[in-house]
C-alpha cells in the first residue's frame, strides 16, 4: 500500500505541486468513503460469518445452541470424519459426480454444436436463435423445474404423449431410480447449453478467418478444420466454459428439490441437497463441514483451470 | 459449390429449427396448459391447443394461495437489491478504477476472491449471522446480504477503467469535490454499465431461491420461487393447472424483459464471462 503514494505523482511534473497534496488527501478520504458501504456489508455478511463457520465446522453447533454460542463443544475434525461414515453423503457425492462427469461434456458438446452452427456464414436470423437458446438460462430454475416435472409426468407429460404417438409406452421418468438422474441431466443440458453457446460463439468469432481460407486451399475438409483449427484455438474458451459449468453443476440443488425431492431411494440426492437437509435438521456444524468440502472441490477446479490455461498461453 | 452450400444451409436450418422447438417448446406448452382446465391437462391423448380456454388457474392463484403477496415480496426485494447495488457498486467501482487510496489493492483482491464463491457454501454461516442479528423472516434479512455484490463492483470497475482520466482531472482542477465529481461527471458516463447491472441484479434477485428459502420462514415473506417450490413440493398429486400458472407468473416477466433487452444481457456475459 505504501507504493501508492510513491507512484502517485507520475503526471505531476507540470509544476502544480502546490494543489496536488490536498487532492491526494481528498482522494484518499473519498476512496475510503466510497468503499465503506460495500466493506461494511462484506464484513457483516461474508467475512465474519465465513470465518465463524470455519470455527463452526469443528464444533458440534446445533440450531438450539444459537443463543449460547460459547456452550458448544470443540469436536475437532469429527464433522469431517463423520462425512466418510455418512452413507447418505457418499450417495450424494456419487450422484453429484455422475451429474458433473456426464452432464458437463454433454452440455459443452451441445453448446459447441450450436455455436458452430450459428457461426456459419450460411445462417441468418442469428439473433432469433441466440435469444431462443439463451431463454432457459435467464429464467427461474424453480419455475423451469416445475415445468419439467409436468413435461416428464408419466401420464400427462409432453414426453410420454409424444412417445404414445409412435406407439411407445413411456416410463415414469422421475419415479424410476435408474431414470431420475439421467432425466435431470437432460434437463440441465437443455437449460445450460445456451450459456456456453454465447461464450463459445465469442471465442469462435475471434479465430481469424484466413486460417480457414488457407486450409481450404490446402484441401482440408470441414471436419479436419474443426479438429485442427477450431478446437485447438478454442481450447482456453472451452476450458473456461467447462470449469464454469462444472462449478455450477457441483451445486445441483433446485431440480431434485422440486422434481424428485432427492428420490426415489436417494437416487437424485445431491451434495447441496444434503447440506440443505442437514441444515434443516439443525446440524449447522455438520452442514458447514459438508459445504467446505464442496467449496474445496470448487476451488481445486478453479486452480486446475488456471494451471492448465497458464501452461499453454 | 453453390449447390453444396444450399444443402448445407438447409441442413443447418433444420437442425437449428429443431433445436429451437425443443428449447422454446416447453415454455409454450406451459403457457398453453396453464389456460386449460385440470381435466383437459390430464387427458390422454393430450391436446396441444386448449379446447376449453379458461383463466381459472390464474384466478385461483390470486385467491387461494399467497401468490400476490409473494409477487410483491419478490418485487420489493428485487427493486431494493438493485438500487443498493447501483449505488454501492458504482461507488466502489469508481474508487477502484480511478482513485488512489491505501487499501485499494486489498479491496480489489477481496472483490475478485469472492466473485465466484457460491451461496451454497456460505448460506449456513450467513444464516447464523442473520439469525443473531434478529433478521430471520424479515425484508432486511432477505435484502442486506445481496445489497452490494462483488459481481457488481467488478462490472462497474471494468467499465470505469475505460472512462478517460482527463474528464475527471478537469473537474478536479475546477475545484469540484470527489462526491460531486462522482455524481455529476462519472455517473452520467456509466449509462450502459448501469443498465447491464440493473438487468442482471434484478434478474438474479428475482430468480434467487436458496437464500429466501432459508430466511423466509412464514408465507407472508415468501418470494415467488419459494412459494412456487414449496407449494409444488408439498403435494403428492400435484394440481398442474395451478403450479403451471404460478410458473408462468415467474417466467413471463423475465422472458418479456429478456427478449426486449437481449443486447444488454449478452453484452454483460461477454464483458465479464459470468452469468
Amino acid at each position: 500500500m505504501a507504493a501508492t503514494t510513491a507512484t502517485a505523482p507520475a503526471k505531476a511534473t507540470s509544476g502544480t505541486a502546490g494543489p496536488r497534496r490536498p487532492y491526494r488527501i481528498r482522494q484518499r478520504l473519498a476512496g475510503w468513503l466510497f468503499a465503506t458501504p460495500f466493506t461494511l456489508l462484506f464484513l457483516l455478511f461474508m467475512a465474519v460469518p465465513v470465518v465463524a463457520s470455519l470455527v463452526m465446522s469443528v464444533t458440534d453447533l446445533r440450531s438450539t445452541d444459537l443463543r449460547t454460542p460459547f456452550a458448544v463443544e470443540f469436536v475437532g475434525v469429527d464433522n469431517y470424519t463423520r462425512l466418510l461414515d455418512d452413507a447418505q453423503f457418499r450417495r450424494a457425492a456419487l450422484n453429484t459426480a455422475i451429474f458433473v462427469v456426464v452432464g458437463v461434456p454433454l452440455t459443452m458438446a451441445v453448446g459447441l454444436a450450436a455455436a458452430s452452427a450459428l457461426n456459419s456464414a450460411l445462417v441468418r436470423f442469428r439473433t432469433l436463435f441466440r435469444v431462443g437458446f439463451y431463454l432457459p438460462v435467464v429464467t427461474s430454475i424453480v419455475a423451469l423445474a416445475v415445468v419439467w416435472r409436468f413435461l416428464l409426468d408419466p401420464e400427462a407429460g409432453l414426453v410420454n404423449n409424444a412417445l404414445r404417438l409412435v406407439g411407445v409406452d413411456g416410463p415414469n421418468w422421475l419415479g424410476d431410480a435408474d431414470l431420475a438422474l439421467p432425466s435431470i441431466i437432460v434437463m440441465a443440458v437443455w437449460r445450460n447449453f445456451g450459456f456456453l453457446m454465447v461464450i463459445f460463439l465469442a471465442g469462435l468469432q475471434a479465430i481469424p478467418a484466413d486460417l480457414y481460407e488457407s486450409s481450404t486451399l490446402d484441401g482440408a475438409g470441414r471436419w479436419a478444420q474443426f479438429r485442427h483449427i477450431t478446437v485447438p484455438l478454442l481450447r482456453p474458451t472451452l476450458l473456461f466454459g467447462g470449469v464454469v459449468t462444472s462449478i455450477g453443476y457441483l451445486q445441483l440443488f433446485e431440480e431434485p428439490l422440486v422434481m424428485t425431492r432427492g428420490g426415489p431411494l436417494d437416487s437424485t440426492l445431491s451434495v447441496s441437497y444434503h447440506i440443505y437437509n442437514q441444515f434443516g435438521f439443525g446440524n449447522y456444524g455438520y452442514a458447514a463441514a459438508v459445504s467446505y468440502v464442496l467449496f474445496a472441490v470448487i476451488v481445486g477446479l478453479s486452480i486446475l483451470q488456471f494451471r492448465l490455461l497458464g501452461s499453454r498461453d | 459449390m453453390r449447390r453444396r452450400d444450399l444443402v448445407a444451409r438447409v441442413g443447418l436450418y433444420v437442425v437449428l429449427g429443431a433445436g429451437l422447438l425443443v428449447v422454446v417448446g416447453p415454455f409454450l406448452w406451459a403457457v398453453l396448459s396453464s389456460v386449460k382446465p385440470e381435466a383437459e391437462i390430464r387427458r390422454i391423448p393430450a391436446t396441444w391447443w386448449p379446447e376449453v380456454f379458461t383463466l381459472d388457474n390464474y384466478r385461483e392463484l390470486l385467491s387461494r394461495l399467497d401468490f400476490p403477496q409473494a409477487f410483491a415480496n419478490s418485487a420489493i426485494v428485487a427493486v431494493l437489491t438493485t438500487l443498493g447495488n447501483l449505488a454501492f457498486c458504482s461507488l466502489l467501482g469508481y474508487a477502484l478504477a480511478k482513485l488512489r487510496f491505501p487499501g485499494k489493492r486489498a479491496l480489489f483482491l477481496v472483490v475478485l476472491g469472492t466473485l465466484m464463491v457460491p451461496s451454497m457454501v456460505t448460506f449456513v454461516p450467513q444464516f447464523v449471522m442473520v439469525s443473531n442479528l434478529g433478521l430471520v423472516n424479515s425484508y432486511g434479512g432477505l435484502i442486506l446480504p445481496f445489497l452490494a455484490t462483488p459481481f457488481g463492483v467488478f462490472l462497474m470497475r471494468q467499465y470505469l477503467l475505460s472512462v478517460p482520466d482527463e474528464l475527471i482531472e478537469a473537474a478536479r482542477v475546477d475545484g469540484a469535490g470527489e462526491l460531486r465529481i462522482f455524481a455529476r461527471v462519472v455517473l452520467p458516463l456509466c449509462g450502459p454499465a448501469l443498465a447491464t447491472l440493473t438487468i442482471l441484479t434484478f434478474l438474479a434477485s428475482w430468480n434467487n431461491f436458496l437464500w429466501p428459502l432459508v430466511v423466509a420462514t412464514t408465507e407472508d415473506r415468501y418470494t415467488l420461487p419459494v412459494a412456487l417450490a414449496l407449494y409444488s413440493v408439498g403435494q403428492n398429486r400435484i394440481d398442474y393447472g395451478l403450479v403451471l400458472a404460478g410458473a408462468v407468473a415467474v417466467l413471463l416477466p423475465v422472458v418479456i424483459v429478456f427478449v426486449l433487452l437481449q443486447r444488454h444481457f449478452l453484452r454483460g456475459i461477454a464483458t465479464t464471462g459470468l452469468k
